[in-house]
């Protein structure tokens, strides 16, 4: 007996089991809804249907009525209704759910249809297996395995096409291997709104190109790599580098910009390759620009700070604390802190704290950019609202440290600590810089870590856990991929042991000790701790901050705040 | 007993000495008449002869045109298009460009009626690439005819308006698939739409819905109109009613276009006693009746049919009259009437050859199946024929045919693999031993096929 | 708005006129793409790297829009050829009245190969799929013309007449 449904779920009946799905899902979500994989290659739940790949055949079938009275029509042999099963085999990814709707996957014809298909795609196809960036992540690999006949009768000659082109700066392409499922093309025009790619030639010698001239250069062009099934688009930067299977993923976030996208942090022994995007439906669904595959690159960049250091000689950490702190309890009462927009929600609660222990001032640095309307803001700082919110800052920053500009030259500021932020490229002097002690905690070398008088150093956001709130307002967590070089400490440690040397008491340094402080301090942070937290975020309670001049304009599922009148 | 006539209905005026194609000539065999006929009835009262006569579409699909028209949409308030597909390329076929060259009002005031009938305000004429002539007598006719009023604004003076554009093609056989059309009408390539949802019917053309037609169907509306559904319906046969347009081509003495009532003419009467039987010193062996994706009949088959009470009858391919249910029965199809016809100098693996070409090279290349499956056979029968044939290669091409059909976007997939089904089905011995047979020489000018 | 970058093309002010009118038969430019490629043709004999930019332009679409259909279309050709444009049927009907031997005929008479042009440039010859005339197979188009019943004697006939064309144009 199908039990009454929701007003908006149908029940739909996948090899035999029945499923609740909202009217209108197509046969291959629904059928992964109770664990039926229903093979495909050019459907994308985020890109418009084309039918093309012929993969996802299922039976259908609707329950039969008497055409007459609408009654329903019994089978006797099973006692319930009759299902008129369409002979010719349906689609799956353009066959929405109606109520009543039969699928079945696991007949004798799907199983040929699958092998038919799987055969096709394969006579033309390369034998590039061994030296094609795909496998181990490749749809044809994977599904030859589940559904195809596992041998081959094709003994004419394969055809011949274009085999390294490049398609553009970041893109590689291999016409060869392309199974014709034009997904990078439909995601060009329907995400990106750069109609760039397109299929020349007619029947089986159909190539994919781009206008002689042109180029796949767009800010996007990877994800076309990311949903390529098989090794035709692939990434030229990690083109022969190494074989997926050997790679650890993580799941972290973009600090691009404030919209937070959901991203993998592929590593393998400590070392990043590459960053491919999460899906996440309500933040970036499953993009991820170009320039932010990119900024795992800084982590093994020559600049970068590895060793604590006192008035420019190495120091251990403990040394350079306590170096620190001399410097700062002299400075009591005068000391400014800059804390960071991309620090994470955690690091910033801390920079609080040490800032309350200090009585100092706090600041942010903001960063403006043009917003490019897809999935990079123009809030460049990845997490400003979660210095609002853990109350590090009561006001959006500006870009240059004006207020402290002036107190640094009227002498009330004394001291300053820095966390990762280059302070002349917040309008600071050298002469400035010169003028008061900088205690400075970050990752790479620049100006302002030239003139302090303590360095520590710090970890990039791959080299910790931790939390950001992007321009939703939405909490989201990353977790450390890869251990930070020799020599830099955790930034929760840092700060900890800062505060404590300032005497401002024990701080948790700790994860998840931090979070039960957090949950505690924060009224937007309530019942919240870091393990609870969904992997897709949390909505925070914005309306405190409602009325703020937030820079951001329309982005993926963001649309910024009616202004106020 | 002397073959049945023909009854020359749409090709009334083809070949016949002072008949031009000009509005003049036209309306001086009461052109036009129809149509001022048609404009004083309500719409739906034509679409209402239209489903009386039974007319069911003469492109090769024979589905009733009624009932199509019928599925139109006419609540979403979007504009409606009639597209006429001109676009004549199924191999054997050679019927609408002799309306079209020769007869072009004709097909002006069908399409004219069935604009009116649809409240259709405009219409293309989709004419295949390599009609160049055709499209320049088409667009002087519909000059012709809106000097007249009997084409674009305010037609026969009435606040009604039908415009019509000729549209070339350039070469595609899918752009005779309906969907295929509209996507080349509307500027790219002829990739057929999925059905669900695209039915032209209610997301068409500019995703309005659309009325595609072929050309002989919209003359067939005038004849409806001018005399009556059910006058029309008495013609031919029950179910498959009207006239019929018949291409002949290949191994017969007179190959040729004739028309038909539909069901009254057997194919050994067309062949034998029309044609002329076949050329000095030859037999029949075998005959596509309906186009080249219409599966092959081998003469010396014989199909047990079922009568309506129940009954069978058994006939030889002589015997099939060519109406669309008997032949859908014997396991072929009417299609567009393109009987080609072989005899016993050809060889079926290298027909076959041929035709794998054909689809081959006009596959769209969209869908997995049809792509490389009609590349696929295309390449197994030209190695047969000319590098190595194995004994077995038959059975490979049937099997790779059954993974086509049922299984891609559009019907081309049908169209390429029942050919190479019906050959092996039928000829599969001549597959057998073609490793033999094609070792022996051949005669010098021997018929080359591929 | 004006367009520093228009890419000129030395078409006829006839053949500019045809397109302006035929743009005007569709309320979506696209539609236009085969009917202007058709005119190009026409007037300059090939589609040319600039004609899909200049059509792009006109139509408001992206070049890559054009080239797909350049190359979907068989009758469409990026580069020139001979003086007249000899098509031969190669599909059933006409192979088996002997169209394999037309085709043969031409390639011989004009001393070239298929999709060649001839060493006196005269000729392209090039097989082409059904043409509609089956009944008076073998076919051949010659440029815009159809010529049936063209065995190995008609097409001998058809190449010194074209010859002559040829000699008496020079």
């Amino acid at each position: 007996m199908i039990a009454p449904t929701k007003p908006d779920l149908v029940t739909v009946n996948v090899d035999g089991k029945d499923v609740s799905v909202p009217k209108g899902t197509n046969v291959i979500e629904a059928a992964r809804l109770v664990g039926v994989d229903v093979p495909y290659y050019c459907y994308h739940p985020k890109l418009s249907i084309v039918g093309n790949c012929r993969m996802c055949l299922i039976e259908m079938g609707m329950p039969a009525v008497d055409p007459a009275t609408k009654a329903p029509i019994m089978d006797p042999a099973t006692g319930k209704q009759k299902i008129n099963w369409i002979p010719r085999p349906q689609i799956g990814c353009a066959t929405n759910a109606s109520p009543g709707l039969h699928i079945r996957t696991n007949t004798p014809q799907i199983k040929d249809c699958r092998e038919g298909v799987m055969e096709f795609l394969l006579i033309n196809h390369p034998l590039d297996c061994p030296i094609c960036d795909q496998a181990g992540e490749c749809k044809l690999q994977e599904q030859s395995t589940g559904y195809g006949r596992g041998y081959s009768r094709f003994i004419e000659q394969k055809n011949v096409k274009p085999k390294r082109t490049q398609l553009g700066p970041r893109v590689t392409l291999d016409d060869e291997r392309c199974i014709l499922c034009s997904r990078c093309i439909r995601f060009c025009k329907e995400i990106v709104k750069d109609d760039v790619l397109g299929f020349i030639d007619r029947g089986s010698y159909s190539t994919l190109t781009c206008y002689p001239g042109k180029a796949l250069s767009n800010n996007y062009s990877l994800n076309t790599v990311d949903i390529c099934p098989v090794g035709a688009l692939t990434s030229t930067d990690f083109r022969f580098k190494m074989r997926v299977w050997f790679l650890k993923q993580t799941n972290s976030i973009d600090t691009e910009s404030s919209v937070g996208a959901n991203t993998v942090v592929w590593s393998r022994e400590g070392i990043i390759y590459r960053i491919t995007p999460r899906r996440n439906d309500e933040v970036n669904d499953t993009w991820l620009s170009d320039s932010a595959r990119d900024l795992y690159k800084p982590v093994r960049a020559t600049d970068r700070l590895t060793a604590s250091r006192v008035n420019g000689v190495d120091r251990t950490l403990d040394m350079a604390i306590n170096a620190a702190g001399e410097l700062l309890n002299a400075a009591a009462g005068a000391v400014a802190v800059v804390g960071s927009g991309r620090s994470s929600v955690e690091e910033q609660f801390l920079t609080r704290k040490l800032a309350e222990a200090l009585h100092a001032s706090t600041h942010l640095v903001s960063r403006v950019g043009e917003g490019d309307t897809i999935l990079i803001s123009a809030d460049r700082n990845s997490n400003v609202r979660g210095a609002l919110v853990t109350g590090l800052i009561k006001a959006l920053p500006s870009a240059k440290l004006t207020a402290l500009a002036a107190a640094i030259d009227g002498g009330q500021v004394k001291a300053i600590v820095s966390m990762g932020e280059d302070l002349t490229m917040a309008g600071l002097t050298a002469a400035q810089l010169a003028k008061v002690p900088i205690v400075y905690v970050g990752t790479h070398q620049n100006p302002t870590v030239a003139a302090a008088k303590v360095v520590i150093p710090s970890g990039m956001v791959f080299e910790k856990s931790g939390t950001f709130v992007n321009q939703q307002f939405r909490l989201q967590k990353f977790f450390k991929s890869v251990p930070p070089p020799v020599g830099v400490a955790d930034d929760l440690v840092v700060l900890a042991k800062l505060t404590a040397a300032v005497r401002g008491g024990a701080v948790p340094s700790e994860l998840h000790a931090v979070w039960t402080l957090l949950a505690a301090d924060v009224p937007a942070f309530k019942a919240i701790s870091f393990s609870n937290l969904p992997e897709t975020g949390l909505l925070l309670d914005a309306t405190a901050f409602a009325g703020l001049p937030f820079v951001e304009g329309e982005t993926m599922h963001f649309q910024p705040a009616k202004a106020n009148a | 007993m002397a073959a049945p006539q023909q009854r020359r209905l749409i090709f009334k005026h083809i070949d016949e000495p002072g008949y031009t194609n000009d509005l003049a000539c036209y309306q001086r065999h009461g052109g036009y008449e129809i149509l001022k006929k048609a404009v004083r009835m309500p719409p739906p009262a034509i679409i209402d002869e239209v489903k009386k006569s039974g007319l069911r579409g003469r492109g090769g699909a024979g589905f009733p045109c009624g009932v199509k028209w019928g599925l139109v949409d006419r609540k979403s308030g979007k504009p409606i298009y009639l597209i006429v597909n001109a676009d004549e390329s199924e191999p054997g076929t050679f019927k609408d460009r002799y309306i079209i060259h020769q007869d072009p009002h004709q097909m002006i005031e069908g399409v004219m009626i069935s604009c009116w009938a649809n409240n259709v305000k405009q219409a293309y004429i989709y004419i295949r690439g390599e009609f160049p002539h055709g499209a320049r007598i088409l667009e002087k006719a519909i000059a012709e005819a809106r000097a007249a009023n009997l084409v674009g604004p305010n037609l026969l003076g009435t606040d009604y308006s039908c415009e019509i554009y000729v549209h070339r093609g350039a070469g595609a056989y899918i752009c005779g698939e309906e969907t295929g059309l509209i996507e080349s009408l509307e500027g790219k390539r002829a990739y057929p739409r999925i059905k669900p949802p695209y039915f032209p019917a209610v997301l068409g053309l500019y995703q309005c819905p659309t009325i595609v037609n072929n050309v002989e169907t919209l003359c067939h509306v005038k004849h409806i109109v001018d005399m009556g559904g059910d006058e029309y319906a008495k013609i031919g046969t029950p179910n498959n009613t009207g006239t019929r347009l018949l291409c002949v081509s290949g191994h017969v003495q007179k190959p040729g276009y004739y028309e038909y009532e539909v069901g009254k003419i057997t194919l050994g009467e067309l062949l034998n006693e029309v044609c002329g039987g076949p050329l000095p010193g030859r037999t029949f062996k075998a005959v596509i009746p309906g186009g080249s994706s219409a599966k092959i009949l081998k003469f010396g088959e014989t199909f047990t049919l079922k009568n309506k009470d129940g009954s069978t009858r058994t006939l030889t391919v002589e015997e099939l009259p060519m109406d669309f249910d008997t032949l859908a029965a014997a396991g072929t199809m009417g299609g567009s009437g393109g009987v080609i016809v072989m005899d016993d100098s050809v060889n079926m693996v290298e027909a076959l050859a041929n035709i794998n070409a054909f689809y081959a090279h006009e596959s769209c290349g969209q869908c997995t199946p049809c792509r490389e499956g009609s590349l696929w056979m295309k390449k197994i029968t030209a190695r047969m024929v000319h590098d190595t044939a194995r004994a077995d290669d038959g059975v490979l091409l049937k099997s790779v045919a059954d993974q086509i059909a049922g299984r891609t976007i559009c019907a081309f997939g049908e169209a390429c693999s029942w050919p190479t089904q019906s050959f092996i089905a039928k000829f599969g011995d001549e597959f057998k031993s073609y490793p033999e047979t094609k070792k022996v020489a051949k005669a010098d000018g021997a018929l080359e096929l591929v | 708005m004006v367009n520093l970058f228009e890419i000129l093309m030395n078409l006829k002010p006839e053949t500019l006129r045809q397109i302006d009118e035929v743009i005007t038969h569709y309320p979506v430019k696209r539609s236009a793409v085969l009917m202007l490629l058709h005119a190009i043709q026409e007037d300059v004999g090939y589609i040319s790297q600039e004609a899909i930019e200049w059509i792009a332009q006109k139509l408001e679409l992206q070049p890559i829009n054009v080239y797909e259909v350049v190359t979907f279309y068989p009758m469409f050709r990026q580069k020139p050829i001979g003086r007249r444009h000899i098509k031969v049927c190669r599909t059933l009907s006409c192979a088996l009245m002997g169209g394999y031997k037309t085709c043969e005929t031409f390639e011989k008479e004009f001393n070239t190969h298929r999709g060649e042009v001839s060493p006196d440039g005269e000729v392209t010859i090039e097989f082409v799929e059904c043409l509609a005339s089956c009944g008076t197979a073998p076919v051949v188009m010659i440029d815009d013309d159809l010529h049936e019943k063209v065995d190995v004697a008609k097409a001998k006939q058809l190449s010194a007449s074209l010859k002559q064309e040829a000699a008496q144009r020079r």
